[in-house]
C-alpha cells in the first residue's frame, strides 16, 4: 500500500518532511529542541537552495501555501526546490493529480484530515529504546494496529464515496488499491489475530540445544487456550508431572524472572517483527499519505487565494526538450498576494534563444520580472499551476541564481571576490541544460572589468547551450552583444512611457546607452558646463 | 619437538629474541608499523620477532621462502582460517573452565574438540592441495600429516562428531504460564510466527526496516536455562552421560607444537595483512635478492612504509624513489628544499634494509642488497630542552656511538644533524664525520643542508629532492641523482577563480 501521489514510481521522502515540519514547528513556537537524530535539513535540496529562496523570494510564497501548517510548508519547500531539476513524467503525474484536486477540494481535505487524525492517535506511542525488546514491540504494535484499524476503515469509506468523481490515473490507482487491500473480511481477520496475540494464557515454544547447550533455534507455537471446563482443569491437574519436567520460579527471584523474560523475547522476536513491521507500515502509510496530500493542500490554498484576488492561473505545458519559453500575463504571485495595487503582468516569447539580456532603468521592474519568471519556472517543474494566463517551458536541469548581494555587510571588503567565488561554485553545479538567473552580476566592480568577465562567462554559456537571463545596467556589456547581432540573444528592456515614467513592464527592446560622459563631464567641470555628445544613439 | 617445526628458524634450537626494540625502529617509524601489525594479535606476542633482525643470510632466505609460499592465496587463506579456528578453540576451552554448570562445561569442551578436529583437518587438506616450496612449511606439513593419521586423533574426531550431531538434532518444547515452566518433548506443533507473518503480509513493505532486537549476548547459562537444560537431560539421560564421559577421557588440546606454528604463522600473516591495502592501491613490494657483500645495493620504486600506510588510508599514494649504491659509492648525500621528501627518502632506505633483515618483502619493485649486521640511525628528536651547545654535543655523542658499533657491513642513516651549528663549523665537522663513515666502508645515507658534502669524494653520491620546473612553490617528492645546486625557493602564488572563457567552456565539454 503506497499513495504514490507525488511520484509515479516511488514514495516521497515523507520522513524528512515530517521531521522538517517538527523542527519548523519548534522554531516557530520558540522552542530550542535538538533536531531529530539523523535529520539532514538540506537532504534532497539542491546545493543552491538557500540562494533560490532568498533571490526568488520563495519564503512568502511558501507561507501563503502553508498558512499555519508546517508540514505543507516543508513539503512544498522541498518539492519546489527539488524541481530545479525536473522529470517530465513526474510533472505530468502531479499535474493530473492536481487537476483532480482542483475539481474536488473537499474530498482531498477529508482525506488529509483522516491522515492527520491517524497520526494524532499515535502521538506518544513512539517505542524509542524499547524497540529493542520484542515483547514490547509486540504489545505496542498490537495496540497501534488496533487503533489504526479504525482509521483504515474510515479511509476505505471515503474512498468508496469519492472515487467516482476522480478522473486521473493517479487517483484511480490509489482508490482501487485501498478498496482491494482493505476489504472488510480481511480487516476482521486482522482484528482476530491481534486479539490472540495478546497471549492471555502464556506461550508455548520449542528450541534445540545450541553452543554451550543454550537453547537456540526458537519456534513459537500457537498460544495455549485457557481451560474451558471444570473437567479439563481436573484432567490437567491429574496429568501434571507426567507430561514433563516442571519448575516454578519464585516471584522474588528477580534474576530468574529476567531470564524468563529474555527467553520470551527471543521466542517472540519473529512474530514481533511481523506485527511490528505491519504496524510500522500502516503508520508509515498514513504519514506518507499525509505528507503527499500536504503538497496538494498547499496548492489548493494558493490557488484559492490568487483566484479570490482575481489573478489567472494555468497548468503549464512542460517540454522535455528544446529551448521553448513563452508566457502570457506572467506575474509575481508573492506581489499579487501582498499588495493591493494591481500587479503588472508581462508577456514573453523567447523562442529558442539562449541568452536574454534585460536592461533598463533602476526600479523599473527588472528584478520583479526575473523573480516572477523564476517562480513560475520552478512551480511548473514542480508540477503545480503557474501564475500566468499561459506558460510553456522546456525543462531545465538546475536553476541557478546569481543575484547581487548588497545587503550583506560582512562581505564589504571582498564583494567582488565573493561574487566570483559564488559564480564559480554555480558553474560547478551547472550542466548544459541548466538555466541561470543573474541579477546585476559583477556590479561590485567597475563596468569595464565587470563587463569583460561577464562577457567571457556568457559566451561560454551560450556556446554550451546554457540558458541565461541576465539583468544588467552595464551598457558596455549589452552593447557588445547588440553589435554582434547574434541570433541566440534576446534583448528586453524595462519600459518607460512617453513621459519617461516607469511602467514596470518589460518589453522586447535593445539596450539604451546611459550618458556617463555627461555625468563625468559635469562632475569635473561643474554643473552647467557644455555637454559633450554621448555615445551612440539607441 | 624432535625434528623441530619452527616456521621462523631453520634450526631446531631457535636463537633468543630481543624484548626491546632497537633504537633505529623509532627513527625509521617502523615502531608504528609494528604496532599496527601486532595490534589485533596481542595474544601471540609477536613484537620480539620484529625487534630481532637476522644477520645470517640463510635464515633470511628461510623466511623469504615462507613468504613466497604465502604469496599463493590458497596457502595464506588456509593458514588464516586455521588461526581463526584455533582462536575459537581456545575461547571455547576458556569457557569450559569458567562455566558454572557441569552440563554446560561438558558441552563447551565437546564444541572445542569438534572445532579443533575440523581445524586440523582443514589445515592439512589446505596445505596438501597447494604446492609448497619453503623448507619451513614443507617440514610442518609432514609432521601435521603424521599427527592427523594417528589413532588418538582419529578416535577424538569420531567421538566429537557423533555427540555433536546427536545434541544438535534434539528439539524440546517449553510451556511458560506465568512463572511456571514445563519442559516436555516436542510433538510437531506448527510455527505460529509463520501464520502471523502471512496474516500481516499485506501490510509489509518491500523494504521494511528489520527490528534491531538486542539479545543479551551472554553465552553463559543462567539458572533458568540451566533448569530447562536439566529438564532436557532428564528426558534424554543416556546422551548426556556420554558427553560427560568424553570430557573426562580426552587429552589436553591443542598440541603445543600446533600452538607454536599458529603463533609463528602470525608473523607472516600480520606483515602481509599490513601491506595488503598498500598493494591493492598499486604500491610494489618485493623480496630482495641477497648479496654477499656491499659492492652493490639498490631498490627500485621504494617508499616510506609508515607514510604510505597513512596516505593510502586517506586515498592518496606516496611518491616512489630509487636508490643505488654501486662500488665504490658508499654514501648518498641528500639535499633539497624543505618538505621536499628528503627525510622520507632516508627513512625509506633504512626501512628497506631493516625489513629485508627480518626476511620480509620490502617496499619496492625490485631490490638487491646485503643483509646488514646493524641498521644505525640518527634523526633529530625535537628535544627543545637542549640548548644549541647541548644539541651539538648530543649529535656528536650519537655519531660516536654509531662509529663504535658500525662495521663495513652496517647501514647508517643520518638525518639533518649539525643544523644548529654555525655554517662554517658544520661544514668542517660534517666533512670529517662523513669522511670517517665512508672510510669505514658502511653504506650511508646523509640528509643535510650542506651542499658541499655532496661532492666530498668519489665515494659520495649527490641526490636532490626536486621541484617541478617553473613552480618553485611545488614539490615533486622525487629524490634524484643530480648535483646539489642550493637554489632558494619562493612560496605561494595568487589564487585564481577559474572563470575565464576557457575555464567555463571546459566545464561543459563532455
Amino acid at each position: 500500500m503506497t499513495p504514490r501521489l507525488l511520484y509515479p514510481d516511488r514514495d516521497s521522502d515523507w520522513r524528512w518532511a515530517l521531521q522538517a515540519a517538527t523542527v519548523r514547528a519548534g522554531l516557530r513556537a520558540g522552542h530550542r529542541t535538538a533536531p531529530p537524530a539523523g535529520f539532514d535539513p538540506s537532504a534532497g535540496l539542491p546545493p543552491n537552495a538557500d540562494d533560490l529562496v532568498r533571490d526568488l523570494g520563495l519564503q512568502p510564497l511558501l507561507e501563503a501555501m502553508a498558512g499555519e501548517d508546517d508540514l505543507v510548508f516543508e513539503v512544498s519547500r522541498r518539492l519546489l526546490l527539488e524541481a530545479t531539476c525536473a522529470d517530465p513524467a513526474v510533472v505530468a503525474h502531479r499535474q493530473a493529480a492536481l487537476a483532480d484536486c482542483l475539481d474536488n477540494p473537499d474530498a482531498v481535505l477529508e482525506l488529509y484530515t483522516i491522515s492527520i487524525e491517524a497520526a494524532d492517535k499515535l502521538k506518544g506511542r513512539y517505542l524509542g529504546v524499547l524497540a529493542r525488546y520484542p515483547d514490547w514491540v509486540l504489545r505496542e504494535s498490537v495496540v497501534t494496529l488496533t487503533a489504526l484499524l479504525d482509521s483504515l476503515r474510515r479511509l476505505k469509506s471515503a474512498a468508496d464515496r469519492h472515487a467516482p468523481r476522480f478522473r486521473s490515473e493517479v487517483w484511480k490507482r490509489f482508490f482501487a488499491a485501498l478498496r482491494q487491500d482493505l476489504e472488510d473480511s480481511y480487516l476482521s481477520e486482522v482484528q482476530a489475530c491481534l486479539h490472540a496475540l495478546r497471549l492471555p494464557h502464556g506461550i508455548l515454544w520449542s528450541a534445540r540445544l545450541g553452543p554451550a547447550n543454550k537453547p537456540t533455534d526458537f519456534l513459537l507455537h500457537p498460544p495455549p487456550e485457557g481451560p474451558r471446563s471444570w473437567l479439563e482443569r481436573w484432567k490437567a491437574w491429574f496429568r501434571r508431572g507426567q507430561d514433563g519436567y516442571i519448575f516454578e520460579l519464585s516471584p522474588r527471584d528477580e534474576g530468574g524472572v529476567k531470564a524468563l523474560e529474555a527467553l520470551r523475547d527471543r521466542v517472540l522476536a519473529s512474530a514481533a517483527t511481523a506485527v511490528g513491521q505491519a504496524a510500522d507500515h500502516v503508520r508509515d502509510f498514513f504519514s506518507c499519505l499525509r505528507a503527499e496530500l500536504a503538497f496538494y493542500v498547499g496548492g489548493l490554498r494558493l490557488h484559492d487565494q490568487l483566484r479570490r484576488r482575481g489573478y489567472p492561473t494555468c497548468l503549464p505545458s512542460v517540454h522535455s526538450t528544446g529551448y521553448n519559453l513563452s508566457a502570457r500575463s506572467l506575474y509575481d504571485p508573492v506581489l499579487a498576494l501582498t499588495t493591493d495595487r494591481a500587479v503588472v503582468a508581462n508577456d514573453l516569447e523567447v523562442d529558442g534563444k539562449r541568452l536574454v539580456l534585460i536592461t533598463g532603468p533602476n526600479s523599473g521592474g527588472k528584478t520583479t520580472f526575473l523573480r516572477s519568471l523564476g517562480i513560475a519556472w520552478l512551480m511548473a517543474q514542480a508540477g503545480l499551476f503557474v501564475p500566468a494566463q499561459s506558460f510553456a517551458v522546456s525543462v531545465c536541469e538546475g536553476l541557478l541564481t546569481h543575484f547581487k548581494r548588497e545587503e550583506d555587510p560582512r562581505l564589504e571588503s571582498g564583494k567582488f571576490v565573493e561574487e566570483l567565488r559564488r559564480m564559480r561554485s554555480l558553474v560547478d553545479l551547472a550542466t548544459a541544460r541548466s538555466v541561470f538567473f543573474c541579477n546585476e552580476s559583477f556590479s561590485s566592480t567597475n563596468e569595464r572589468e565587470g563587463s569583460e568577465i561577464a562577457l567571457q562567462i556568457l559566451d561560454a554559456f551560450v556556446e554550451a547551450g546554457v540558458r541565461v537571463f541576465f539583468v544588467t545596467h552595464f551598457f558596455e556589456l549589452a552593447d557588445r552583444f547588440r553589435a554582434r547581432r547574434s541570433s541566440s540573444v534576446l534583448f528586453l528592456r524595462a519600459e518607460r512611457d512617453a513621459q519617461g515614467r516607469r511602467t514596470y513592464r518589460v518589453v522586447e527592446a535593445e539596450p539604451l546607452p546611459i550618458s556617463y560622459a555627461e555625468d563625468v563631464y559635469q562632475r569635473v567641470f561643474g554643473p552647467g558646463a557644455v555637454s559633450v555628445p554621448a555615445g551612440r544613439s539607441g | 619437538m624432535d625434528e623441530g617445526s619452527s616456521l621462523l628458524f631453520p634450526s631446531a634450537q631457535p636463537p633468543p629474541l630481543r624484548d626491546r626494540p632497537p633504537a633505529c625502529l623509532r627513527d625509521l617509524e617502523l615502531d608504528r608499523v609494528v604496532e599496527a601489525i601486532v595490534a589485533d594479535r596481542g595474544e601471540y606476542g609477536l613484537e620480539p620477532v620484529f625487534y630481532t633482525p637476522l644477520r645470517e643470510t640463510d635464515t633470511v632466505s628461510f623466511r623469504q621462502e615462507v613468504f613466497r609460499d604465502f604469496r599463493e592465496p590458497r596457502v595464506s587463506d588456509t593458514v588464516r582460517a586455521f588461526a581463526s579456528a584455533l582462536r575459537a578453540v581456545r575461547a571455547h576451552l576458556r569457557r569450559a573452565d569458567k562455566a558454572s554448570y557441569t552440563l554446560e562445561k561438558d558441552r563447551w569442551f565437546l564444541d572445542a574438540a569438534h572445532l579443533y578436529v575440523q581445524a586440523i583437518l582443514a589445515l592439512l587438506e589446505g596445505l596438501s592441495s597447494c604446492p609448497l616450496h619453503s623448507r619451513g612449511l614443507v617440514r610442518f606439513r609432514h609432521r601435521l600429516a603424521a599427527y592427523a593419521a594417528s589413532p588418538a586423533f582419529r578416535s577424538l574426531a569420531e567421538a566429537a562428531e557423533g555427540l555433536q550431531a546427536e545434541l544438535s538434532s534434539l528439539r524440546f518444547a517449553v510451556l511458560v504460564q506465568g512463572l511456571r515452566v514445563t519442559v516436555r518433548p516436542y510433538r510437531g506443533e506448527p510455527d505460529y510466527a509463520e501464520l502471523v507473518r502471512s496474516t500481516f503480509q499485506r501490510f509489509r513493505q518491500a523494504h521494511s526496516t528489520p527490528y534491531a532486537f538486542e539479545f543479551r549476548a551472554s553465552t553463559e547459562l543462567n539458572h533458568v536455562e540451566a533448569q530447562i537444560l536439566e529438564g532436557v537431560s532428564r528426558l534424554n539421560p543416556g546422551l548426556f552421560l556420554r558427553v560427560a564421559e568424553f570430557r573426562r577421557t580426552s587429552g589436553p588440546l591443542p598440541a603445543p607444537w600446533i600452538d607454536t606454528f599458529d603463533r609463528e604463522a602470525q608473523f607472516y600473516l600480520g606483515y602481509l595483512d599490513f601491506i595488503a591495502p598498500l598493494r591493492a592501491a598499486g604500491l610494489p613490494f618485493c623480496l630482495p635478492a641477497l648479496r654477499a657483500d656491499n659492492s652493490e645495493a639498490f631498490t627500485e620504486d621504494c617508499f616510506d612504509l609508515a607514510l604510505a600506510a597513512k596516505l593510502v588510508a586517506e586515498g592518496r599514494l606516496p611518491v616512489l624513489n630509487d636508490f643505488l649504491f654501486r662500488s665504490p659509492e658508499r654514501a648518498l648525500v641528500v639535499t633539497g628544499p624543505n618538505q621536499g621528501g628528503k627525510t622520507t627518502f632516508a627513512r625509506a632506505v633504512g626501512q628497506v634494509f631493516y625489513l629485508a633483515s627480518l626476511g620480509c618483502p620490502v617496499p619496492g619493485r625490485q631490490a638487491a642488497l646485503p643483509v646488514p649486521d646493524h641498521v644505525l640511525t640518527h634523526f633529530p628528536r625535537g628535544e627543545h630542552t637542549l640548548d644549541l651547545r647541548g644539541k651539538l654535543e648530543d649529535d656528536l655523542l650519537r655519531i660516536r656511538e654509531i662509529l663504535q658499533v658500525a662495521t663495513s657491513k652496517s647501514v647508517v642513516i643520518i638525518n639533518e644533524i649539525l643544523s644548529s651549528t654555525a655554517l662554517r663549523d658544520a661544514r668542517t665537522l660534517g666533512r670529517r664525520l662523513l669522511g670517517r663513515l665512508v672510510e669505514l666502508g658502511c653504506l650511508c645515507v646523509w640528509v643535510t643542508f650542506l651542499d658541499e658534502l655532496a661532492s666530498l669524494n668519489e665515494k659520495t653520491v649527490s641526490l636532490v629532492a626536486t621541484v617541478p620546473p617553473g613552480q618553485p612553490e611545488g614539490r615533486t617528492f622525487r629524490v634524484v641523482r643530480q648535483p646539489a645546486d642550493g637554489r632558494a625557493y619562493a612560496e605561494a602564488l595568487a589564487r585564481r577563480y577559474r572563470l575565464t572563457y576557457h575555464d567555463v567552456r571546459q566545464r561543459f565539454v563532455p
